[in-house]
């Protein structure tokens, strides 16, 4: 074989194995989804959304208190953290930019972004549920907060720094003082963006199942007390799904399916309008 | 009145310049309120096993004698079987995505990788349990057995009962997992390359693996190291997949990777809720306290990687 037919063997090996690669890929997403969906729907009824989770010995019951209480724990940790994750992305786009304490702030933002999420539950867990002698629903929220705020910053920053300079400067030619260029203009125009960001924190938070095993436990009951355990799709999922009833993994996988649906919907939404963004 | 009106506007604009700032304190607050809580709340462990904490085997709750080494190790080797098989393949995605597929396919092709990102980690977790591992025991660690197993010196890892869970399977599961974030890093920065490169190479006759081989590569390997060392940093701290199929047991004494064994994120997971106040608790909380010290340098070197990338990126063009 001469050395050309050699390269282009070469070539047409290696193409084949990145087409092969890609295959890989999509086969596992595939493969997941498709048994989501299979299982879980076979799992869905109207009992799902009314009965409460299953005493042990029981096998009737839904996931009524569970998904309750995931909506509020990231309901109220999306309120909290959103606010301190755009503040604190303004600070690194619009005030900080070279300084010092923006790059350090910057660099260790990334670094939390990307820390295991056990390691805030366990935080939490020695910062306050072990002070204060009792899982709550508050400190659940406080966890899923912490993650919250990282994506929200990364997001912010990112969507102000697309903000073309010439806005500002116009706004401060017409004499507005440098909060008001920021929350009336600077804000205004990367809307969409930000928005992106707190649906991605969303659909994160949504699905976590480790910091939550540490601080709002699990609950049996209906109870929207905040300072007691609170039930929630992730953990309960984790807890019937390593059970031996088949009825209990029955109600693991719906629960599995809603979470899975809700997160890919609120991923695809946040492609839908970050594209709406930049074609303006 | 005029001047008063000024005056409000300029105290408000002072206040929202320093809330901002206050907020940006606020990262690194919890960056010091983790490191504090988690050594405080391991404290009794640090004083009482000192550094032999590290590389002690023994882990017995009963008689209070704790040793971090098979939780470490299952996760130092879950990781790197994960690497394994995560690196090339994302390799492969990105080349793909970069430079074989129509433009029109790049789009959906590339978010569909990114869903693997999106897909919780309870949902891998359970799917890897019920779904994955039965049909992984029945074809493919028999495969594996009569194939790997025969190689001398690596063989010994591919040898045992076929289980579907244990090592080799957390780590496969692991792989999928950290698959996104190494591909999508991988694609930006093989599109910084400067297409002034790329063409020359294309002028000179160079073939698209050859252009990508010598070329993208070389010219964005920080940046590609910078990924990689992102994707070991998910899979290091990566928890409930991997509790639900690593296996979960303190006693490891065979190198096989079909055995099922334990990691630091498992052994948080299963143990905590049962742990009473005390040393164990403590010990629990020290294995955290490892995995955060581990994962944020590995993050950290990372992040400087990524940095230099975009710095040099700068200086070049």
């Amino acid at each position: 074989m001469n050395l050309s037919s050699k390269r282009k063997l070469v070539n047409k090996i290696a193409l084949t194995l990145s087409l092969l690669a890609m295959s890989f890929g999509l086969f596992w997403l595939v493969w997941i989804l498709f048994t989501t969906l299979q299982l879980g729907v076979a799992g869905l009824s109207l009992d799902l959304f009314t009965k409460m989770t299953p005493p042990p010995g029981s096998t009737e019951g839904g996931l009524a208190n569970a998904i309750v209480g995931s909506l509020i724990l990231v309901g109220l940790a999306t309120l909290i953290g959103t606010p301190i994750g755009i503040l604190t992305g303004v600070f690194l786009a619009e005030y900080g930019a070279g300084s010092w304490l923006a790059h350090a702030t910057r660099f260790i933002n990334d670094i939390l972004l990307s820390a295991p999420s056990i390691v805030i539950g366990l935080f939490i867990y020695a910062f306050y549920v072990s002070q204060v002698g009792n899982f709550s629903g508050i400190s659940g929220v406080a966890a899923l907060a912490l993650i919250v705020v990282p994506v929200v910053v990364r997001t912010t920053e990112n969507m102000l720094l697309l903000v073309p300079n010439s806005l500002r400067e116009a706004a401060f030619a017409l004499g507005a003082k440098q909060s008001e260029v920021i929350i009336q203009v600077t804000l205004q125009a990367s809307r969409a963006g930000i928005m992106t960001g707190i649906l991605l924190a969303v659909a994160r938070i949504a699905g976590e199942t480790a910091p939550l095993m540490f601080t709002a436990l699990s609950n049996q009951f209906w109870s929207l007390n905040l300072n007691a355990p609170m039930a929630n799709l992730p953990v309960t999922i984790f807890k019937f799904a390593m059970s031996p009833f088949p009825d209990w993994q029955q109600l693991a996988w719906a629960g599995v399916f809603l979470i899975t649906v809700g997160v890919l919907a609120l991923n695809i939404c946040a492609r839908y309008f970050f594209r709406d963004e930049i074609q303006r | 009145m005029k001047k008063n009106a000024q005056k409000r506007k300029w105290i408000g604009d002072w206040i929202f310049r320093n809330l901002t700032r206050l907020f940006a304190l606020f990262t690194f607050l919890v960056l010091a309120g983790i490191s504090f809580s988690l050594v405080y709340a391991s404290w009794p462990s640090l004083q009482k096993f000192g550094f032999s904490f590290l590389w002690t085997s023994e882990w017995n709750p009963p008689m209070e004698r704790f040793g971090a080494m098979i939780p470490i190790y299952g996760t130092i080797v879950t990781s790197i079987i994960a690497l394994i098989i995560a690196v090339p393949v994302s390799f492969g995605i990105a080349l793909f995505l970069t430079e074989l597929s129509p433009k029109w396919l790049r789009r959906p092709l590339g978010t569909a990788i990114e869903l693997l990102a999106a897909i919780p980690s309870i949902v891998y977790g359970m799917w890897g349990l019920l779904i994955f591992s039965p049909i992984f025991a029945k074809y493919m660690q028999p495969a594996l057995t009569a194939t790997l197993g025969n190689i001398p010196l690596i063989g010994q890892l591919f040898q045992g009962p076929a289980m579907g869970i244990g090592l080799l399977a957390a780590g496969i599961i692991l792989a999928i997992m950290i698959i996104p974030f190494i591909a999508s890093v991988m694609r930006d920065v093989f599109e910084v390359t400067p297409t002034m490169l790329k063409e020359s190479s294309y002028a000179l006759g160079c073939t698209t693996w050859e252009v990508v081989w010598n070329v993208v590569l070389p010219y964005t390997k920080i940046g590609v190291t910078g990924g990689i060392m992102l994707g070991l940093g998910r899979a290091l701290g990566e928890t409930m997949a991997v509790t639900f199929i690593i296996g979960n047991t303190n006693f490891l004494n065979s190198a096989s990777l079909y055995m099922p064994g334990n990691s630091i994120t498992s052994a948080l997971a299963n143990e905590f809720a049962e742990a009473g106040q005390g040393l164990h608790t403590a010990a629990l909380m020290e294995l955290g306290l490892v995995l955060f010290v581990i994962t944020f340098l590995v993050l950290a070197i990372s992040k400087i990687l990524l940095m230099k990338l975009k710095v040099g990126e700068g200086s070049r063009t």
